[in-house]
């Protein structure tokens, strides 16, 4: 974790932006991850993602478990308040700290084994729940941490390292999150950047929790031939089907679609999502084809990518429960306490 | 047992689901208004229909209000459990039972009196359609007592008037359902009975109400806007509490939005997970549960507990081990709170014994879970949480303001120089935090892993033991703000007595009956961990303690053993744990025992 803090002098070149900030002011510590873990691309990818969208690193909360991918959160947004809490419970207090303070911008960082197997429960009634959280769940299918163990979403007739075969069928994390009613759903692959950084910013929009599968190599322990989650295979198999591109509300769209490839999605501040369709006829808010669709390209042995599935009438946690606007941690006492004289008249309905 | 005007028990046994317990309130209600010290204790089983219920109301002049396990009337409504209700009357006692049945002659004892009330016959003629029938039967037995034991009809009036005056059909049925019952008794019984009410001015500064009403009101006083849960019996009705007082005083005028949120979680994993974040971005949060929710919560209360996160947890104990008797009563988890988790671990505790200490701690744990930066657990007992207690008025002081601890504001964190989440500024162990969300210069790394007092990562040796220290000295700290015991001495005592929580009432009275037969106690209740100085003075002043407590191995002796330097020589262990209240029977039984053995 954070051993080895980053110098924070930079190049007077770098580009800033719309805060005056470039983007090594959204970095954290020196990973200590294994050279060329898939997790540290998706951490360049989170980091570009907040640059881009000009939030102030304080305003966010960054949680995990435990495992691998648990230790990222070290790596991004050292102004941030990071929690690296126990296995598999991640989504139970980043939902608390939703309910305190509903204008923390909630991420979480989970890997295939935490969110899968020990932490399945919580993940799915995050779902549920549909707390305000971008949830990144960096899927390698092997337990790295305790040295090459099959995860839950190990592929059935993947081998591992040591040359054993994997006959237990999978769970699979994103037809998992459209089976609960999910309201965002996604998979990216942590090689593809230029397709990861747009989902990460439309899941920071989504008003709920947006649930991004990255398939993320692991060099050491599942990258080998026989893998189904390494990079040559997902190279090989990927099959980028909606790509997205975020365009905040305030902002000019400027990228050009062939007309008809294109659909918009306005989010909930007034933002757009675009989705353009890659050569499929694919409807992203359409969520039992969309999981169709998945299934039978999972079949074919291929690894679909993309912004799967969006529910543009996404109602979050603090919505369903009719709170207040604004952060209830530190709303005036004064509200909150009934007070002497209302208890006197209270306590007439216990005599 | 002395029996007569004032003082005396009785218990009602029916079948559960059968909507005995307005008819229970009622009575109990009314005795109360009669200005009589009067307590009910709900036995009740893990079941939502037919299997057997009894609910015991002990009225006592002088204001015991312990369980009594002696009865001189047995209300007997489920011919499931005859055989046993009529064994247990107390000789020359009563025992009411329903006639429209003839009982089995095998039941009757020669040294009781039989009241045979006709009360489905009389309710089936009166009333319409099986429900009302049933219900109405339960309301006709409180018409039979109100005439044998000289209930104020006036105030069963009031009383059925108050809670039916939006429906007047019910009212009626209720009103007749009364006569039905009184009108019988009075025409074929001497009433009143010998034992009987008379009117006392003994409860005009009371009230009647349960543990876990009174922790949840004390929660919406203490300014918590988190509550997140599992339902689990009997803390169930502690978070059904919160809910309904929100809704009444927590929502905003303007916008009909509300001041709170309510979670209820997947597991107490989650509950207590979801306090743990909602604690660490500044809210007040709690969670109510019992045994085996504690169980679950270990390894998150580890987490608290070394991250330094408040957190308040209710406990509301039953049986254990295991799923055990989840509707009767014992304090089990006294040791499995105090040390809860894996690794060195000790938890503040608080140990109300009736429901106003239970309204009090709520809102003290609240101040000490932030003061100190730690979970604080408040144990009550099935018993405490969901039976109505006689208690002194609840009050407040409208000039409290919660201690909220020591947390930066952005302006402070703004013109400090530098920001350490662990370090021991103040030299009280206590470091200072900051929040998500507030300011730039108060970030940091929250992690249940190895750190130093930095904040950061570390599995140095030295840097490791020197944040595990400090937090040891922090957790002492608090022996000096937790309630402090109270401590009751009586002139000529050599030996004291115990104890902790619900026990209080059972040890009052057991205190002043063998005080009557030569024997007086001190006596000390715990109400807080760690323990004081006060707490070792005590133990050490006495050659025996007697230490009451509700559990079969002693955990009250082991903490007192375990947390002062006190032998366990010292220490004589009484016990009663089969999941009723304890009684002054228990109390006397069990010091009785020891004080042959040690003599």
């Amino acid at each position: 974790m954070n051993y080895v803090p980053k110098p924070t002098v930079h190049h007077p070149s770098l580009r800033r932006n719309a805060l005056g900030l470039t983007r090594r002011d959204y970095e954290g510590a020196v990973t200590t991850l294994c050279a060329g873990c898939g997790h540290d691309s998706v951490t360049a990818a989170i980091i570009q993602a907040f640059w881009d969208l000009d939030i102030e690193p304080y305003r966010v909360a960054k949680l995990s478990g435990i495992g691998c991918s648990s230790k990222t959160p070290a790596y991004f947004l050292r102004e941030a308040h990071g929690f690296n809490g126990v296995h598999g419970r991640m989504p139970a207090i980043a939902t608390g700290a939703g309910a305190a303070n509903r204008d923390l911008i909630l991420i979480g960082i989970s890997g295939d084994g935490d969110s899968l197997s020990i932490g399945l429960g919580q993940l799915c009634h995050a779902m549920r729940r549909n707390v305000n959280l971008l949830y990144v769940l960096e899927n390698n299918g092997v337990y790295g941490l305790t040295k090459g163990q099959f995860s839950a979403s190990a592929d059935p007739g993947s081998t591992s390292k040591r040359g054993e075969v994997n006959t237990m069928n999978s769970i699979d994390s994103v037809l998992l999150a459209l089976s609960l009613g999910a309201t965002f759903v996604a998979r990216g692959f942590s090689g593809d950047k230029a397709q990861l950084v747009p989902i990460l910013k439309a899941g920071l929009m989504h008003d709920g929790l947006a649930f991004i599968d990255v398939i993320s190599p692991c060099v050491t322990f599942n990258d080998h031939e026989g893998s189904t989650k390494g990079y040559a295979y997902t190279r090989e198999h990927q099959i980028e089907l909606v790509q997205a591109d975020f365009v905040p509300e305030f902002r000019e769209i400027t990228t050009e679609y062939e007309p008809g490839a294109a659909r918009s999605v306005v989010l909930h501040d007034g933002s757009t999502l675009s989705l353009r369709k890659v050569g499929e006829d694919y409807d992203p808010t359409d969520r039992d084809r969309a999981y169709a669709h998945i299934r039978e390209h999972q079949l074919a042995g291929e690894v679909v990518t993309g912004l799967l599935y969006i529910s543009p009438e996404s109602m979050d946690m603090m919505e369903h429960s009719e709170a207040i606007a604004g952060p209830i941690y530190n709303h005036p006492f004064e509200n909150l306490c009934p007070g002497s004289a209302e208890l006197e008249k209270l306590q007439l309905r216990f005599r | 047992m002395s029996c007569g005007v004032n003082e005396f028990a009785f218990k009602i046994g029916t079948p559960n689901g059968t909507g005995s317990a307005s008819a229970n309130s009622l009575i109990m209600q009314t005795i109360f208004r009669m200005g009589i010290p009067v307590t009910g204790k709900n036995l009740f089983p893990s079941n939502i229909q037919g299997l057997p219920t009894w609910y015991e109301i002990r009225v006592n002049k002088n204001g015991y209000t312990a369980r009594t396990p002696v009865f001189d009337l047995i209300i007997a409504m489920n011919s499931a459990t005859y055989r046993e209700d009529v064994a247990e009357v107390r000789s020359g006692g009563w025992l009411l039972y329903d006639s429209s049945w003839p009982l089995d002659e095998n039941l009757l004892r020669e040294d009781l009196h039989y009241i045979g009330v006709p009360l489905s016959d009389m309710c089936n003629e009166a009333f319409k359609g099986v429900r009302e029938r049933i219900l109405m039967k339960n309301i006709a037995y409180a018409g039979a007592l109100a005439a044998l034991l000289g209930m104020d009809t006036e105030i069963i009036r009031g009383l059925t008037k108050e809670k039916y005056s939006k429906k007047a059909s019910l009212l009626d049925s209720n009103d007749r359902a009364i006569d039905i019952g009184f009108n019988y008794a009075k025409e074929n019984f001497a009433c009143p009975l010998p034992i009987r009410l008379e009117t006392m001015d003994a409860t005009k500064d009371s009230i009647l109400i349960d543990g876990n009403t009174s922790a949840s009101l004390g929660c919406v006083y203490a300014g918590a806007t988190v509550g997140a849960w599992y339902p689990i019996t009997p803390s169930t009705s502690m978070m059904e509490g919160f809910k309904g007082f929100c809704q009444k005083y927590r929502r905003d005028p303007e916008t009909k939005k509300n001041r709170y949120v309510i979670l209820q979680a997947e597991d107490e994993l989650a509950a207590i997970g979801m306090v743990i974040g909602a604690s660490w971005a500044g809210a007040r949060a709690f969670t109510p549960t019992s045994g085996p929710g504690i169980s679950l919560m270990n390894e998150l209360l580890g987490l608290a507990y070394y991250a330094e996160i408040p957190a308040v947890v209710f406990d509301v104990q039953r049986t254990g081990p295991s799923t055990g008797m989840p509707t009767r009563t014992q304090q089990g988890d006294l040791l499995s709170c105090a040390y809860a988790s894996h690794g060195d671990t000790k938890h503040i505790c608080l140990y109300p014994c009736d429901p106003r200490e239970a309204f009090e701690f709520a809102v003290a744990a609240f101040d000490l879970a932030e003061r100190f930066q730690t979970p604080v657990l408040v144990l009550t007992d099935l018993d405490i949480g969901m039976n109505d207690w006689m208690i002194p008025k609840l009050t407040w002081d409208d000039n409290y303001r919660p201690d909220r601890g020591k947390v930066l504001s952005a302006e402070e964190l703004e013109s400090v120089k530098g920001f350490s989440r662990y370090l021991d500024v103040d030299g009280d162990g206590i470091p200072y935090r900051s929040l998500p969300g507030v300011h730039p210069k108060g970030a940091y790394f929250t992690r249940g892993s190895g750190h130093n007092k930095f904040g950061a990562y570390t599995e140095d040796a030295e840097e490791y033991q020197e944040v595990l220290d400090r937090i040891a000295r922090k957790i002492l700290g608090a022996c000096k703000a937790v309630p402090p015991p109270v401590i009751k001495r009586r002139p000529g005592a050599k030996l004291g007595l115990v104890t902790v929580g619900g026990c209080h009432a059972a040890c009052l009275e057991a205190l002043d009956l063998l005080a009557g037969d030569g024997m007086p106690l001190d006596y000390m209740r715990i109400r807080g961990l760690p323990f004081g100085d006060d707490v070792r003075e005590f133990l050490e002043e006495h050659d025996t303690n007697y230490v009451v407590e509700q559990n079969r191995d002693g955990q009250l002796r082991s903490l007192l053993m375990l947390e002062t330097v006190v032998p366990r020589s010292k220490m004589e262990s009484v016990r009663s744990y089969a999941g009723f209240p304890m009684s002054a029977q228990d109390v006397m039984a069990g010091v009785q025992a020891n004080t042959k053995v040690t003599a």
